[in-house]
C-alpha cells in the first residue's frame, strides 16, 4: 500500500538536518510568554523579540487590552459562523466603517485573517478571461489566491516595472480585464515596492492595481497607510489589502476600494463567505489599536529611527543586509550550515529572529530576518547588533579582523 | 510562424546547460522537476527566461500540465501561435 505520507519524506529528513545540525527546530519556538512587546521568555531566558512584525508594539497595548476586556463582556467570546450565512454583528460593520474612513475609502471588507484576504480578493476579482500579473516574489497568499482563480496568471521580475510593461505589453488586444498584484514591502527580503512607477504602467495600460500593504501599513506614509500614501499614488490604486496582525497587533485581514462593486464582491468571495467572522474581542482590540495608531504617529518616526540603527550596524559589522531600509532588515546568508549555527547562537545568546530557508527565500539562500519595532530602546538594538557579531563570528559568518 | 516544437526544444536544452547544475545527457524528454532536480520555484524562475528570449508569456496553470522539457516546448509554440 502506498503510505499517504511518503510525500513528507524530504521534508522530514529535511528538518531532521536541520534540528541535528543546530540542536533545535527553528519552526518550533516557543514564546513562554512575552513580557513586554520587546522581550518574550524563550527556553527560560529573557530574550529580545526581532522576529514578531509587531512593528509598533500594539499587541500589547494597554488600549486595546480594555477594549478587548469590554468587548468579551459585552458581547462574549465568538460569532459562531459566517456574515453572510449566520449574520453580521455591529462591531463587524463599525471595524469596517472605521478602516476605510481611515484610507479615506468607500468601504471596506473584513476578513478572518489577512491570508484570507489575499486569497479571497485576489480569487474572486479575476474571472476566467482575466489576467493576473503577479510580482515574482509574491507573498503565499498572493499564489495561493492565483491557484483558486480560474484567471490566467503571470509572473513578473520583481519590482521591475518595466518587466511590468513588458509582460502587459504582450498581451495587447486580448479580451479580459488585467489586475496587477504588487506588495508594499516584501515580508521575507523588506524590499519596497516602486509604486510610483509601477501605478504609472498601471495607467498607461488600463489595467486595475491591487497592493497589499500587509508590512507597510502602519509603517510608510505620513499617516501610516503604506507604500502609495507615501508616494502620493493612492488614487491609482483600485484595492489596498492588508492584516491586523502586524502593526495593528491583532488578527485579521481587509480590503479598501472605491469600487462599490465591492459589495458583490462579498457575496461571490468564498474565503470570506464559508469561514466563521472574527470574535468581538478581536474587533474591538483591532478598533483600539487603529485609534492607537491614528493618535501616535511618533511610533512611526521611532520605528523608522530603530529601523535605520540596526541597518546601520549590521553594515558596520560586515553583514550582508538589506540594501534598504525598512522594519524587515534580512540579513543573506551564502549557505544552509552558517545559517543554522547563526540562528541557533542568536537565540542562545538571547535574540529571537525568523530562519527563512528556500524555497521561501527568493534567491535560493537562507535569510536571517529581522523585523524592527518602534518600541525597541536604541540600547536594545545596540545589544542585538553585539549578539548578532558574536553569532557572526562563532558561526564564521563574520571574520574578527572585520568585525 | 517559424517556431516549432524541436527549434524551441534545442533553445530550451540549451538554456538550461548554460547552468553548470544541470546534467549534460539532457534531451527533450527529461522531466524538468525530476530529472533535472529543479523545485517549482526554480520551474517558475527557469520559464521566465524562456519568455523572455521568445517574447511569449506561460500563464502559470499551464505550468501544472507540463513535466518534460518537449511539452514545455510544445505549450511555447501552441502559445506562440495562437499569439
Amino acid at each position: 500500500m502506498t503510505s499517504l505520507f511518503a510525500k513528507f519524506n524530504g521534508t522530514a529528513s529535511a528538518l531532521g538536518a536541520l534540528v541535528e545540525a543546530g540542536g533545535r527546530n527553528p519552526f518550533g519556538v516557543v514564546i513562554e510568554k512575552p513580557l513586554s512587546s520587546t522581550v518574550g521568555l524563550i527556553e527560560g531566558r529573557e530574550t529580545l523579540l526581532f522576529g514578531t512584525n509587531n512593528y509598533l508594539g500594539l499587541s500589547q497595548s494597554a488600549r486595546a487590552i480594555k477594549a478587548a476586556q469590554d468587548a468579551v463582556a459585552h458581547y462574549g467570546v465568538g460569532t459562531t459562523g459566517s456574515r453572510i450565512a449566520n449574520g453580521t454583528q455591529s462591531l463587524h460593520r463599525k471595524l469596517e466603517t472605521q478602516i476605510a474612513a481611515y484610507f479615506k475609502r468607500r468601504d471596506a471588507m473584513v476578513f478572518s485573517t489577512g491570508y484570507q484576504a489575499n486569497l479571497g480578493m485576489i480569487s474572486t476579482l479575476v474571472g476566467k478571461d482575466d489576467y493576473l500579473i503577479l510580482d515574482a516574489d509574491s507573498h503565499a497568499s498572493i499564489y495561493d489566491g492565483s491557484r483558486l482563480s480560474p484567471a490566467q496568471v503571470i509572473r513578473f521580475r520583481h519590482n521591475d516595472a518595466d518587466d511590468l510593461h513588458k509582460r502587459l505589453k504582450r498581451l495587447d488586444g486580448t479580451p479580459g480585464a488585467k489586475l496587477v498584484v504588487v506588495e508594499g514591502i516584501y515580508s521575507m527580503t523588506g524590499n519596497v515596492a516602486p509604486i510610483a512607477e509601477m501605478a504609472q504602467v498601471k495607467r498607461e495600460t488600463g489595467s486595475y492595481l491591487l497592493v497589499d500593504e500587509a508590512h507597510s501599513f502602519g509603517v510608510m506614509g505620513e499617516r501610516g497607510l503604506g507604500v502609495a500614501e507615501a508616494a502620493g499614488v493612492e488614487a491609482d490604486v483600485d484595492f489596498v489589502v492588508g492584516t491586523f496582525s502586524k502593526s495593528l497587533g491583532t488578527v485579521g485581514g481587509y480590503c479598501v476600494s472605491d469600487h462599490p462593486e465591492l459589495e458583490f464582491v462579498r457575496l461571490n468571495c468564498r474565503p470570506y463567505m464559508f469561514t466563521a467572522s472574527l470574535p468581538p474581542e478581536v474587533i474591538a482590540a483591532t478598533m483600539a489599536a487603529l485609534q492607537d495608531m491614528e493618535a501616535h504617529p511618533e511610533l512611526r518616526t521611532q520605528l523608522m529611527d530603530n529601523a535605520a540603527r540596526l541597518h546601520a550596524g549590521f553594515h558596520r559589522i560586515g553583514l550582508n543586509a538589506s540594501r534598504q531600509v525598512s522594519p524587515v532588515i534580512a540579513v543573506t546568508l551564502e549557505e544552509m550550515g552558517q545559517a543554522i549555527v547563526m540562528w541557533n547562537r542568536l537565540l542562545e545568546l538571547g535574540v529571537y529572529v525568523n530562519l527563512s530557508v528556500p524555497p521561501a527565500t527568493p534567491d535560493h539562500r537562507p535569510l536571517l530576518r529581522c523585523s524592527v519595532m518602534a518600541t525597541h530602546t536604541p540600547a536594545q538594538i545596540d545589544q542585538a547588533i553585539d549578539i548578532f557579531r558574536q553569532a557572526g563570528l562563532d558561526a564564521g559568518v563574520l571574520n574578527a579582523s572585520v568585525a | 510562424m517559424s517556431d516549432t516544437i524541436e527549434s524551441v526544444s534545442a533553445l530550451i536544452i540549451e538554456k538550461l546547460l548554460a547552468n553548470p547544475k544541470v546534467p549534460r545527457d539532457i534531451d527533450g524528454n527529461c522531466k524538468i522537476m525530476e530529472d533535472l532536480a529543479f523545485d517549482s520555484l526554480a520551474v517558475m524562475n527557469f520559464v521566465m527566461e524562456v519568455e523572455d528570449t521568445l517574447d511569449v508569456s506561460v500563464p502559470l496553470d499551464k505550468l501544472a500540465d507540463i513535466r518534460t522539457i518537449n511539452d514545455l516546448a510544445a505549450c511555447i509554440v501552441d502559445l506562440k501561435n495562437k499569439g
